[in-house]
């Protein structure tokens, strides 16, 4: 650990919370309908979409109406992006001629994309075309954020409104998601990035000879080397914004062209975190107290820290085998890893892409150690909501946090209340159901694979390993966080179906229940503040969320993990 | 029998009453109302079966572990059922003692409502609605009703629990009976005014004894919450079975979980002892509140009054002593304030209104005034009325009067006087300061003044300064015009007042806080009270009120004490407390267990797991025992909290907070550690595993 190191992440984390407040203030704006500056130019589109699609921006709608326009948008992108996989073959912009993608494949990738989960069982660049990653893949980028963003707003909503029967218009909010935040940031960043070297181009992939020609395993010299290249630059920012992170290219952000330099690296990982931090302050100045937006990002931010220690720790210990075998430890684990990036950057972004539901990576998280990869597979199965995805993120906190005043909350002699809102059965029962059914699938789901044989053959690896791919398999399609312990051969029939299923589950067992209990709250009055309420703006509520959301992730998956990656700690550093 | 014996006994029988009825809740129809127990209750099936066949065939471990672990599991759902009926019989007694206040009496039910009207002897089991019975001197009264003749002195020590006896009459506020007590001396005639089955005591019997016990929304929201941890531990523990086959399998050596274990890790895990706790809560509560002499007519009222944040409190008997009294002598020019004390003391001898008997204290007090006998004085007693607004006495040659300021002055005048400018400005004054001005005469000429003041009871500023760290506005109603008013609440220190209170303005006011979102209580008695009573969220009737303020409230006080809601809302939010703080012990607890399960029960597959079992338990059996005897003890040691309440102090959210978080939350993460260690010591010692 160099000072170097510390810098580094003390100089992200400082930068991350600097944004919080510009751009949480921007984005309750845009939500509020306040003039933004952007609007004066963009407004006149915004009109014209609604009138195209015949729409009125002032007409709002109840919880279930707006969950109906969500999913049912959502089944028309899942529509369009299957169809789109299965004939690209006979559509332009496809210079590497790759054919239809596989039925399974295709509605994997078509599930994983519509869930922001951008689980990918394929590689990008053997697999699709520039007009399917185009089209498909970077429209859902922005239209999964987005409508996970709208649902966000419309719940906080619940808390601001009172005796009232609607929640908001799905498709305004969804529009104005995309116009005025994702849009334009993505624009700045792709530019950004495209600077740093991040390849844009439709040119098919150019050839180039190799300095050192090596032997292939028929016994031909290989001189050549084929250079993957395609329109990433644009497709990355939004991947990184919208906590996507399905990447343009196989290896994702590890891969040169999509994350050639240091400084790309920190706009990459800046970009993770950026907009789930910046929500909780949004949260804050729409219910009109901003401390309880800072709570919030205040308990996400404690246990990112605790998490990112953990994990930057165990990676520097490097296994004992690996001295065994000559290797040089100083750096620490460095397997799997970007030497341009080093074990600080790597172990940051791991905990960043999985502490948020992005999941793209710059290393490679079946290779950390195994305490170093247990971080990210709990971050996921606590349930995707330190930061986590673009709105859905602080809407799963908020699930969370109704929770903690629900069983705090009775031991200050009130029936519970969160922002003057009473916490009855309907919130409760609604809020267990989030928490409840991603558990379930998880659990379920890794039971079942290791019950099948052919699920059991895709592992890479023997013994408790193995059994960590798998558990982090279906931890990261039902967190709707896409990263893998790519041991795991997942292209086949059983794991996408399954997994597609997983991430369909994942994603809107918490959003419907989300909405119900933003609409069930609209319609309660709002208790006022006394000195009897619960404060929820100070570091003892901080704490409580904190411990709540670590104690209900923890006694839902500790015997899991005493059998995946606990016992392989402790069967390596024995 | 000392009084002490007696008490054990009853708390034998009691306890016998409760460990049957353990035995008897077993019926699984019972049970499915619990979802928690429910589980506990259907593992303990499951492993007597198992454990029938390891004895029988192959069973998956050692017969003597199975059957330990089974014991336990019986021995966990019969503790919960145990905590149950222990608080259903707490409140079966007080029933009990209340049933026998219910004895069949004959009473004279009578023509019409004449002392010497002719009458017949009914059963009071057969009286009516609207009936009307004569109670003479010793008898009890019949059922309950409203006096419509008569003043008598009445016992109701069997209601309230207060020996000293209290004045029952027709008409005011002061008139309703209840049956079961008993008049003393003279008679009263009593119009019924329920049904039979459907008296007072009837309720109250049918609610301590938690018959018509329905659960509050909260409690049903916390059972959502733990049947949802259930089904989770649940998946997380059937799921363990495949994990530990492949396991098994990868490693190569060890053997699958068995399924007992996984049952002990499932009840362990499962919040039982909130799950177990959770009706003696609620049941506890609603006795507390009996024992306060309170009925509630519903549970949710009394979580209601844990939520309370405002409360209305009429100015007279709860803020104020009730009656004016006499605080000062203020003499006009040229008149000693001797002279005027005893003019004040002559006007009051006779008068037995409380105001006129501070006069005469006063007088005593501050100028050694003798009470003298006017009719020696050859003089007579003028008294009040409406219509002259004075009071005082006739001597043969001069009036001595004393009276509102208009009155006397118009006495005044009528002998051929005037009132002194600075007696007004006194009056007015005074009447800014809040008081009430009396202005003495004597003929012509104008004497001074006496100050009459609403006295503030001792502390019940301190109170409500109390009750302002809770978090509770206190607000003062009162008939008083607003300055008046303004200088009682500040005074009492009260956070608002309602001045000229009608009973339109008091529904409007209770409504207006509602629209707010506020949580309003309120105590009434007169029928005029009862519009606001039914809008209030919390609504105590007086028991000496009107019928019509009794149905209109959702809780009557026997004592008809008006600070009674302070306890009221102090016993809402002992029993919300108890809930949240069992349920973070319980919560906190599945730490230790998993430390305590999971080695033991993975230790076979992978050996180096035993360095998680930092409690050093000596063998897996012994460790999965342990924490299931644990589980179940510790149900039983919180039986007392449970029903005592956790002790409130009324303290700011946050502090109560941080200590029940402390208490409970640390508390319950180290406790069990300590406790499943212990338990192991003591297994290994008496070789049981």
């Amino acid at each position: 650990m160099t000072a170097n190191d510390v810098l580094q992440i003390v100089f992200y984390l400082a930068v991350l919370l600097i944004l919080v407040k510009p751009l949480g203030w921007y984005m309750a704006r845009v939500y509020e309908g306040k003039p933004v500056g952007l609007d004066r130019v963009l407004g006149p589109l915004e009109r014209l979409i609604y009138r195209l699609c015949d729409l009125d921006p002032q007409k709002e709608v109840g919880w279930k109406r707006y969950a109906m326009g969500a999913l049912a948008f959502n089944a028309m992108g899942f529509a369009f992006l299957y169809l789109l996989q299965r004939v690209q073959g006979s559509l332009p912009l496809n210079p590497e001629h790759l054919a239809a993608v596989k039925t399974h494949t295709a509605f994997n990738t078509a599930v994983s994309f519509i869930t922001n989960t951008n689980w990918q069982s394929y590689g990008g660049e053997t697999t699709m075309s520039y007009l399917t990653q185009m089209l498909g893949m970077t429209v859902q980028n922005f239209v999964s954020a987005a409508t996970a963003m709208a649902v966000l707003i419309a719940m906080i909503r619940g808390f601001v409104r009172r005796n009232s029967e609607t929640i908001g218009n799905f498709w305004v909010d969804m529009t104005r998601s995309v116009l005025y935040i994702l849009l334009p940031v993505s624009i700045l960043w792709a530019v950004a990035l495209m600077s740093q070297g991040v390849v844009q181009t439709y040119s098919s992939y150019p050839k180039t000879s190799l300095i050192e020609p090596v032997k292939g395993a028929d016994g031909k010299m290989i001189t050549e080397q084929t250079l993957a290249v395609g329109p990433a630059a644009s497709q990355i920012a939004i991947k990184q914004l919208g906590t996507n992170g399905g990447g343009f290219f196989n290896a994702n952000s590890a891969h040169p062209f999509e994350n050639p330099t240091p400084l790309s690296n920190f706009l990459e990982v800046l970009a993770i975190l950026m907009l789930p931090a910046a929500l909780c302050y949004t949260f804050g100045k729409m219910v009109g107290d901003v401390r309880q937006g800072w709570a919030v990002l205040a308990a996400m931010v404690v246990i990112f820290g605790g998490m990112l220690a953990l994990c930057w720790y165990s990676e520097q210990q490097s296994p004992p085998w690996m001295a065994q075998l000559g290797v040089d430890t100083t750096a620490g684990n460095m397997e799997g890893k970007e030497v341009r990036f080093g074990i600080a950057n790597s172990a940051l972004w791991a905990t960043a892409t999985t502490c948020a539901s992005n999941g793209s990576v710059n290393s490679m998280h079946d290779s950390f150690t195994p305490l170093g990869g247990l971080v990210p597979m709990l971050l996921i199965q606590l349930g995707e909501v330190v930061f986590g995805g673009v709105g859905s993120g602080l809407y799963g906190m908020l699930v969370f946090a109704i929770i903690a005043v629900f069983i705090a909350g009775l031991m200050v002699g009130r029936t519970p209340e969160y922002l003057g809102k009473k916490i009855e059965a309907f919130e409760i029962k609604m809020a267990a159901i989030a928490i409840l059914i991603p558990v379930i699938v998880i659990l379920i789901g890794a039971g079942a694979a290791v019950m099948i044989p052919a699920a059991r053959a895709s592992t890479a690896n023997p013994g408790a390993h193995g059994f960590s791919e798998i558990l982090y398999a279906f931890s990261s399609a039902a967190g709707n966080n896409g990263s893998a312990f790519a041991g795991l051969s997942a292209d086949t029939p059983f794991y996408n179906v399954s997994l597609g299923l997983t991430m369909l589950i994942g994603r809107y067992w918490v959003l419907i229940p989300a909405l119900a209990i933003g609409g069930s709250l609209a319609r309660k009055t709002i208790v006022p503040t006394s000195a009897g309420t619960l404060p929820t703006h100070g570091p003892l509520f901080v704490g409580l969320l904190v411990v709540v959301v670590l104690i209900i992730g923890a006694l839902s998956f500790i015997p899991a993990l005493a059998l995946g990656p606990i016992v392989e700690h402790l069967l390596m550093f024995q | 029998m000392t009084k002490q014996k007696r008490a054990a006994a009853i708390d034998r029988t009691l306890l016998q009453h409760a460990l049957i009825d353990s035995f008897r809740k077993l019926d699984p129809r019972v049970q499915i109302h619990n979802p928690v127990m429910f589980v506990v209750y259907v593992g303990s099936i499951f492993t007597t079966i198992l454990f029938v066949h390891s004895l029988v065939g192959q069973g998956e471990a050692r017969p003597a572990f199975i059957f330990g672990v089974c014991l336990w599991l019986w021995i966990t759902v019969l503790f919960a059922n145990f905590a149950e009926a222990v608080a259903e019989w707490r409140g079966k007694a007080q029933a009990e003692a209340l049933r026998k206040t219910r004895q069949e009496v004959h009473a004279k039910r009578l023509r019409e409502p004449r002392v010497d009207a002719p009458f017949e002897m009914v059963p009071s089991s057969q009286l009516h609605r609207n009936d009307v019975v004569l109670v003479k001197e010793t008898e009890l009264i019949p059922a309950d009703g409203e006096v419509v003749l008569g003043v008598a002195s009445v016992d109701e020590s069997s209601i309230t629990g207060e020996s000293a006896p209290v004045i029952r009459e027709s008409g005011g506020d002061r008139s309703a009976v209840t049956g079961g007590t008993r008049v003393l001396s003279d008679w009263l005639i009593i119009r019924v005014t329920s049904e039979p089955g459907e008296t007072f005591l009837d309720m109250m019997i049918a609610m301590v004894e938690g018959a018509k016990r329905q659960k509050t929304p909260n409690e049903i929201a916390l059972n959502v919450l733990l049947a949802s941890l259930t089904i989770i531990f649940l998946v997380v523990t059937a799921t363990l079975l495949p994990y530990s086959a492949y396991s098994v399998m990868q490693a190569g050596h060890g053997s699958t979980v068995t399924i007992t274990t996984l049952i002990a890790l499932l009840v362990c895990l499962a919040p039982t002892t909130i799950g177990a706790l959770l009706s003696a809560i609620g049941i506890a509560g609603m006795n507390r509140l009996s024992q306060a002499n309170v009925v509630a007519m519903s549970g949710r009222a009394v979580e209601a009054a844990g939520d309370i944040d405002v409360l209305l409190l009429d100015k007279t008997g709860t803020i104020t002593l009730g009656d004016r009294q006499a605080t000062q002598f203020i003499p006009a020019a040229g008149v000693t304030v001797e002279e005027l004390a005893d003019a004040a003391q002559l006007s009051s001898l006779a008068d037995e209104t409380p105001e006129g008997r501070s006069i005469v204290v006063l007088a005593k007090q501050l100028y050694n005034l003798r009470g003298r006998d006017i009719r020696r004085l050859g003089a007579s007693f003028v008294p009040f009325s409406a219509r002259t607004r004075m009071s005082g006495v006739d001597f043969p040659e001069h009036q001595v009067r004393k009276g509102a300021t208009e009155a006397i002055e118009a006495f005044v005048k009528s002998h051929g006087g005037v009132l002194p400018e600075a007696v007004k400005t006194t009056v007015a004054e005074l009447s800014r300061g809040g008081a009430t001005p009396l202005v003495v005469a004597d003929g012509a000429k104008v004497l001074g003044v006496i100050c009459l003041k609403d006295v503030v009871k001792g502390g019940i500023r301190e109170r409500f300064a109390q009750l302002r760290r809770m978090g509770i506005k206190t607000v003062m109603i009162t008939g008083d015009n607003p300055m008046t008013a303004a200088a009682i609440a500040a005074e009492a220190g009260v956070d608002d007042f309602l001045a000229e209170a009608t009973p339109e303005a008091k529904l409007a006011l209770i409504r207006d806080y509602q629209k707010e979102g506020h949580l309003v209580a309120m105590t009434g008695d007169g029928t005029n009270d009862a519009p606001a009573l039914a809008q209030a969220d919390v609504a105590v009737a007086m028991n000496t009120g009107t019928q019509a303020a009794k149905e209109a409230g959702n809780m009557v006080d026997l004592d008809s004490n008006p600070t009674k809601l302070l306890e009221i809302v102090q016993i809402g939010k002992q029993t919300l407390i108890t809930r949240g703080a069992l349920t973070t012990f319980s919560i906190a607890n599945d730490v230790s267990k998993y430390f305590a399960i999971i080695p033991a029960a993975f230790v076979s597959t992978y050996p180096v797991l035993g360095r998680l079992n930092v409690m050093r338990l000596a063998t897996p059996e012994s460790a999965i025992l342990s924490a299931v005897i644990f589980n179940a003890i510790i149900i039983v040691l919180l039986i007392p909290l449970a029903l005592r309440g956790v002790k409130y102090t009324p303290l700011p959210a946050s502090e109560l907070l941080k200590r029940h978080l402390l208490i409970y939350g640390l508390g319950g993460l180290v406790v069990p550690f300590v406790g499943i260690k212990v338990i192991d010591l003591l297994l290994c010692f008496l070789h049981l595993a």
